[in-house]
Parts: C-alpha cells; sequence; structure tokens
C-alpha cells in the first residue's frame, strides 16, 4: 500500500518543523525515510548534515525520539543514554562526561544509575530524549513522543523540548497530531493529508522567540491555531469525503 | 511477614499434614498391608533406614539430571543462536526438533542404549532429548522479539550484528531461557528416571529409578515410596534453584522477577 504520495519538502539548517497531520497520512514513514531506516519507492531523500553534503551520514548525526521510551530495560538510566557511544566503540571519560551532561540537561542527573521500570512515563521519555540528544545531533526526528503523556507532563516536556533546541540548535522534525503542541513548538508547520500522505499546506509560525509559557494565552496564539486548524480540516476534507 | 506470605506457605502445609494424617489414619483403621499401601509412619521409617543407600542412587540419578540440563542449556542455546542467526535454519531444522521432542523417549530409549555403548551417556542422551526442547523454542522466540525500536535505533547507530546480538537479542532473551531452563530441570529428571527404567542397572551403578523397579519387584513398597518422595522432592529443589537462579538475574529489571515489596 502507498502511505506517501509526492512529498517536496526542504528544511532549513536549524529550523523546527511539525509535520501535522491525522493517523495515517505518512508521518511516520516521512520520518523513518529521513533517519534512512526506509527507503523511498521512488524520489530521493538528501541530507546535508555536519558539514558534509551528500546520502551518507554517519552514525550520530541524527537522533530519534519514538512514541514510546524505547529504552532497555535491562540497563541503567546512564547505560541507556550511552547507547550510541557503546555502539560506536567508543565509551571514554569524554563521553561519560556527555552522558551525565545529557542527563542534567533533561532533569534526570540523579537518576543515572535506576532501572526505566522505576521512572515515570515522562522521566522515561526525558530519557529518550536526553539518549537522542547525547551525540548533539545536527538533526533530531521526533515521532510522537509526547502523545502517550499525560496534559501536565506533556506541556512540561514541551517547554524543555523547546530549551534544548535553543540550546543546541539542531534541525527537529517533529510528527504530532495536536495543533496547539505543534504552533507552541515550531517555527514552520507542514500538515498533511491521509492515503496517500502528502503536504497540502506549509505555514510559517511567527510567533515571538522564544517560546514561553504566557505565549499559550495570548491572541497571536489562538490566531494560529485557528488558522492552523482550519488547513488541518481543510486538509482532510479534500481527500476524505467523512 | 506478610500475612498473605504467610497464608502461601500455611495452606499447602496445612493441606500436606492433613492428607498424611487421614492415610495414616485410613491404613491404621482398616489394617491395609503395607504391601498394598504402606502407612506414612512405615515410609519414613525407611527413608530412615534405606536413606543412606538410596541416597546413594539419587546421587547417580542427580548427576545424569544436571549433565543433560547443563548440555541442554548449552546445546540449546547454541542452536537457538543459529535459529535466529538463519531463518532458513530455523524453518528447515525446526520441525525436527519438534519430532524429536514429541517422540515418546520411552520408545527410543532402546536404541538409544544399544547404540551408545556408554552407559552414563546413553542416559544422558535420552535425558537430553526430553530437556532440550523447551530451551531451544523459548530461546528462538526471545532471540526474535527484540524491540522493532530498539532494533531500529541500534541500525540507526550503525551497530553491527554482533552488537545487535550482544546488547539486545540476547538480553531480550534473557527471561525466554531462563523460563525454558525451568521447564527443562523437570523435564530432565523426567528424562533421566525414564532412561534409567528402560536401561535396568546397565553399568555398575544404579540410579533411583531402577531401586524403584527393584523395590516394585521386592513388594517392599514402603522403600518404593521412600525413593519416589526423594524424587520429588530433587524435582522440587531443582525448580525452586532454577527459580532462584531465575529471579535473581533478572531481578533489577523484568516483571516476572519483581515482587510486589518493590513496587
Amino acid at each position: 500500500m502507498e502511505a506517501l504520495g509526492a512529498i517536496d519538502l526542504s528544511v532549513a539548517r536549524g529550523e523546527f518543523l511539525s509535520l501535522l497531520g491525522p493517523s495515517g497520512c505518512g508521518k511516520s514513514t516521512l520520518l523513518r525515510i529521513v533517519a534512512g531506516l526506509s527507503p523511498p519507492t521512488s524520489g530521493r531523500c538528501e541530507l546535508s548534515l555536519g558539514g558534509e553534503p551528500g546520502r551518507g551520514h554517519p552514525a550520530g548525526h541524527i537522533g530519534f525520539v519514538f512514541q514510546d521510551p524505547t529504552l532497555m530495560p535491562w540497563s541503567t538510566v546512564s547505560r541507556n543514554v550511552e547507547l550510541p557511544f557503546r555502539l560506536a566503540g567508543r565509551v571514554r571519560s569524554i563521553e561519560r562526561d556527555r552522558v551525565a551532561a545529557a542527563l542534567r540537561a533533561v532533569g534526570l542527573a540523579g537518576f543515572a544509575h535506576a532501572y526505566p521500570h522505576q521512572l515515570s512515563g515522562g522521566m522515561r521519555m526525558r530519557v529518550s530524549i536526553a539518549r537522542a540528544l547525547v551525540t548533539d545531533p545536527d538533526l533530531l526526528l521526533l515521532d510522537e513522543p509526547f502523545a502517550a503523556l499525560d496534559e501536565i507532563t506533556r506541556l512540561a516536556l514541551n517547554d524543555d523540548l523547546l530549551r534544548l533546541w535553543e540550546a543546541s540548535r539542531p534541525t527537529i522534525l517533529f510528527v504530532t497530531h495536536s495543533v496547539f503542541e505543534s504552533v507552541y513548538l515550531s517555527t514552520r508547520i507542514a500538515v498533511m493529508t491521509a492515503r496517500p500522505g502528502r503536504i497540502a499546506v506549509d505555514l510559517p509560525v511567527n510567533l515571538p522567540q522564544p517560546r514561553e509559557h504566557a505565549i499559550r494565552t495570548s491572541a497571536d496564539y489562538a490566531q494560529m491555531c485557528e488558522t492552523v486548524s482550519a488547513a488541518l480540516a481543510g486538509a482532510m476534507a479534500a481527500r476524505d469525503p467523512r | 511477614m506478610t500475612s498473605r506470605r504467610f497464608w502461601r506457605i500455611l495452606a499447602p502445609v496445612a493441606v500436606g499434614v492433613l492428607f498424611l494424617a487421614v492415610w495414616e489414619a485410613a491404613v491404621r483403621a482398616n489394617g491395609i498391608p503395607p504391601y498394598i499401601l504402606p502407612a506414612p509412619s512405615a515410609i519414613a521409617q525407611s527413608l530412615w533406614v534405606d536413606g543412606p543407600s538410596l541416597l546413594g542412587s539419587l546421587l547417580v540419578t542427580l548427576r545424569i539430571t544436571l549433565a543433560a540440563l547443563a548440555a541442554a542449556a548449552l546445546i540449546g542455546g547454541a542452536i537457538s543462536l543459529l535459529f535466529a542467526r538463519s531463518r532458513i535454519l530455523e524453518l528447515s531444522l525446526f520441525p525436527y526438533a519438534v519430532i524429536l521432542q514429541v517422540t515418546p523417549i520411552v520408545a527410543i530409549a532402546p536404541l538409544i542404549i544399544i547404540w551408545v555403548r556408554e552407559p552414563f551417556l546413553a542416559l544422558l542422551v535420552c535425558a537430553w532429548i526430553v530437556a532440550f526442547f523447551p530451551i531451544v523454542s523459548n530461546t528462538t522466540v526471545g532471540l526474535n522479539s527484540a524491540d522493532r525500536n530498539l532494533l531500529d535505533l541500534f541500525r540507526l547507530y550503525g551497530a553491527s550484528p554482533g552488537q545487535t546480538l550482544l546488547h539486545l537479542r540476547l538480553p531480550t532473551a534473557l527471561p525466554y531461557f531462563l523460563a525454558g531452563l525451568r521447564i527443562s530441570g523437570g523435564l530432565a529428571l523426567i528424562g533421566a528416571v525414564v532412561a534409567e527404567f528402560v536401561a535396568g542397572t546397565g553399568g555398575a551403578e544404579t540410579g533411583l529409578a531402577f531401586r524403584i523397579l527393584e523395590a516394585g519387584y521386592r513388594l517392599a513398597i514402603p522403600r518404593l515410596f521412600a525413593a519416589l518422595f526423594l524424587l520429588s522432592l530433587t524435582g522440587i529443589v531443582i525448580y525452586l534453584l532454577l527459580d532462584l537462579l531465575s529471579r535473581r538475574v533478572l531481578r533489577h529489571w523484568h516483571e516476572s522477577a519483581r515482587t510486589t515489596e518493590d513496587e
């Protein structure tokens, strides 16, 4: 089955782009293609990472966060975050320091030796984000990372993600089906349609940076949410007679 | 000690004591001769008198059981690794592992005893055939049930097949392997006993199974029961030890090893 239609999308370095769309619109497939985990059936996906243009990219230049925390339950938090280094065959004191720094950045400095089952859902997701960030990637791919979390945890993690993005400015592709989340987080939103997925509308988000919680109650934010909601409704109506 | 734990120990003990009491009373009241059904007291006496010689036989059976279990764990684990490595190999060989498993060991034990001259080795092979399958089937499933997202993540970070095996597939398979090992522990004992039954004395040493046969022939029924008791006890101890091993190994992370206390 064809999950994705023709996608023509270019993302600038340091952008925070949200892919917004209904379930089954191929957002995740698109992310997998970008990560090099699935080949595109046709066309190509070019990445220019770490200053070296071309298709091949060395491991560690891309970070990936799944909808589930996807941790290894048999390893401690720090061993989980250390994974990218361990697979690259180098875990020296420099790497250990970076693991500790990544854990500090997500507010889990005191949990390095805890096991995943001892943590809450939100904390596990933080570990997952720390693991994706520990290699200081140029591109961070997030596949509905907060969809399974409660509202309070979700808002807190939204702010944390923004803070982390502002600190090192990786390019972010963020898959979500929440209008409010996409407007709050991104600098640009690509609204997708389902079956086959393609990009219906491409909207810049011109809200002030850095984003803070107060924005959520501002008129501009409400206005933008309305625009995006309308775009999403339009995209779904165009494809789906229901 | 919580009251639930208390009941978990007390309830079965109470049932056991009650059962033995009724048994003892029934035998005495009806004057049942010991060669039909010995009273628990007679069995206990036989256990005391024949204990040392029975323990010697138990040691013989135990050696076969443990050797078969070790072989099942090693060879079974190795077969699973091969199966996980190559789908073709799994598809072509797995049915034969099933055939080996479903063929009654009693039926093929005489052949094995003829083919394998060395008695200890012959019994070992029999017990191994009974014991290896749960380990192979469980571990194979375990090696193939690594989290898909984690597999993707390993690919993203350029992990080699060896790294994926070592850091992902093997840890995932560990609880499955240990569950298989627990089943195989009991099966290895059964396999050893069945093989001894078929083999008879076979060699110079006699295992517990042969002592049971012998006691049956001589109508030394209390001794038969005593040997049976030792056999069951051995099976329980093997299970408990493997269960303990499993809990120790998995205590930090696996659901099966977590008690209600640390939640």
